[in-house]
């Protein structure tokens, strides 16, 4: 097991392993989402309620997924690097955080858009949506604090930190709407219970979803290997590698 | 697992562990403050302050809106099934607004017990439905709440607030 984990923690073997799966990563997140889009936007009922304005779930719901998903990933990963030291971990915690704070972002960006009409205003200070503006700042304090310190060793171990203890939001976010009254509703999609929408309705929000994690993987894949080449730009197999593909 | 890393990640875990206890203390003690709007149970029971804005939130009970024929006033009720509340507004209601809907009304009690509202708030459930299944279970005698709760926990919030108060 210990020796696994030190394997696919070594940059060269994660490089060749992760290059191999990219492709894959690629064609199934921009396969599903295509056809999600397409499928949600176009060909979905509209709601007997909301008329149109309800697909904007098909956005909303896939980023705020992605938005809480990608923050535990970063979490583990510094957990990973702070206890067992594995570079590559730090490396895919460093690439990930961007890409979560775009999605947070998103799903508060896509949830004012449709609260505006059906609940009437675009803000309000409920516990879901102030839980999920603390995830957007939590997600801006690790890009900064990393970037924050003369060594890159210093700011990785800072905002390992962060992401570990802010990862304690993310219960918080998921369970708000349980614990508390908040204006936004309870979850309209889980893999775990029985749909709250038709098939015709949740099909294409599935398809959605999980393009959306093809997507993040695909893009972590990615940006682990460039810092990758970036950071072990002096290595032997990195030398060989840029000699031989030029 | 080398002892080293080992009491590593027990430092790390059990300083998580302590980190979550605390910030659940705190949402606990604050829990009251973290609730967007009273119930009717909780206004009834005198638990909101009078004069001061304040957040109501419950389900508009069924021929309870009456409009001014002249003007924008309106008055309805909001239930949680125990107890009702007479909320009073003058202004255009969100498009989602209707009997049996959830609302949140940001207004001021006044001393006999009527909220005057400066907003009026829609809350929709986490049931989606196209509008010809919803037509066709009102042909059928039923209506889309029905078969939302036909799923067991999925009634809507406003709804199970007294329940929830406690």
């Amino acid at each position: 097991m210990w020796a696994f984990i030190h394997k696919v923690g070594s940059p060269k073997w994660f490089y060749a392993i992760s290059g191999r799966l990219l492709p894959w990563c690629w064609i199934l997140a921009v396969g599903l989402i295509l056809v999600g889009s397409l499928w949600g936007l176009a060909f979905a009922p509209a709601d007997y309620q909301q008329g149109d304005s309800f697909r904007i779930i098909y956005v909303h719901v896939p980023a705020a997924f992605l938005a809480q998903s990608i923050f535990v990933s970063m979490a583990v990963a510094a957990l990973v690097f702070m206890v067992w030291k594995i570079k590559v971990a730090d490396m895919a915690a460093a690439v990930m955080a961007p890409l979560g704070a775009v999605m947070t972002f998103v799903a508060l960006f896509t949830g004012s858009v449709w609260g505006m009409p059906t609940w009437g205003t675009w803000w309000i200070w409920d516990a879901r949506l102030t839980s999920m503006l603390i995830l957007l700042f939590l997600y801006l304090g690790v890009i900064a604090l990393r970037g924050a310190f003369a060594s890159r060793d210093s700011g990785s171990r800072a905002a390992s930190v962060l992401a570990m203890v802010g990862v304690i939001n993310i219960p918080v976010i998921k369970y708000s709407v349980d614990w508390w009254y908040t204006l936004h509703q309870k979850a309209s999609f889980s893999i775990t219970s029985r749909p709250s929408m038709p098939v015709e309705m949740w099909w294409p929000l599935l398809l959605m979803v999980v393009g959306f994690y093809a997507f993040f993987i695909a893009m972590t894949l990615m940006r682990t290997r460039s810092e990758i080449l970036r950071r072990e730009a002096g290595k032997h197999w990195v030398r060989e590698l840029a000699a031989g593909g030029a | 697992m080398h002892p080293k890393r080992k009491q590593k990640l027990f430092i790390i875990l059990g300083l998580m562990t302590l980190a979550a206890l605390a910030i659940g203390l705190t949402l606990y003690a604050l829990r009251s403050n973290i609730n967007l709007f009273f119930s009717p149970v909780q206004v009834a029971a005198g638990e909101a302050p009078v004069n001061r804005t304040l957040r109501a939130g419950g389900m508009v009970k069924e021929n309870s809106v009456a409009r001014d024929a002249d003007s924008l006033d309106v008055t309805f009720v909001i239930t949680d099934y125990v107890e009702d509340l007479e909320v009073r507004y003058s202004g255009i209601l969100p498009d989602l607004f209707r009997e049996g809907q959830g609302v949140v009304v940001v207004g001021k009690l006044d001393g006999e017990g009527h909220l005057m509202a400066s907003e009026v708030l829609a809350k929709h459930d986490e049931n989606y439905m196209p509008r010809e299944v919803a037509d066709a279970l009102k042909a059928a005698g039923y209506s889309p709440a029905d078969y939302s709760s036909a799923g067991g926990d999925s009634a809507p919030k406003a709804g199970s607030a007294s329940d929830a108060a406690y």
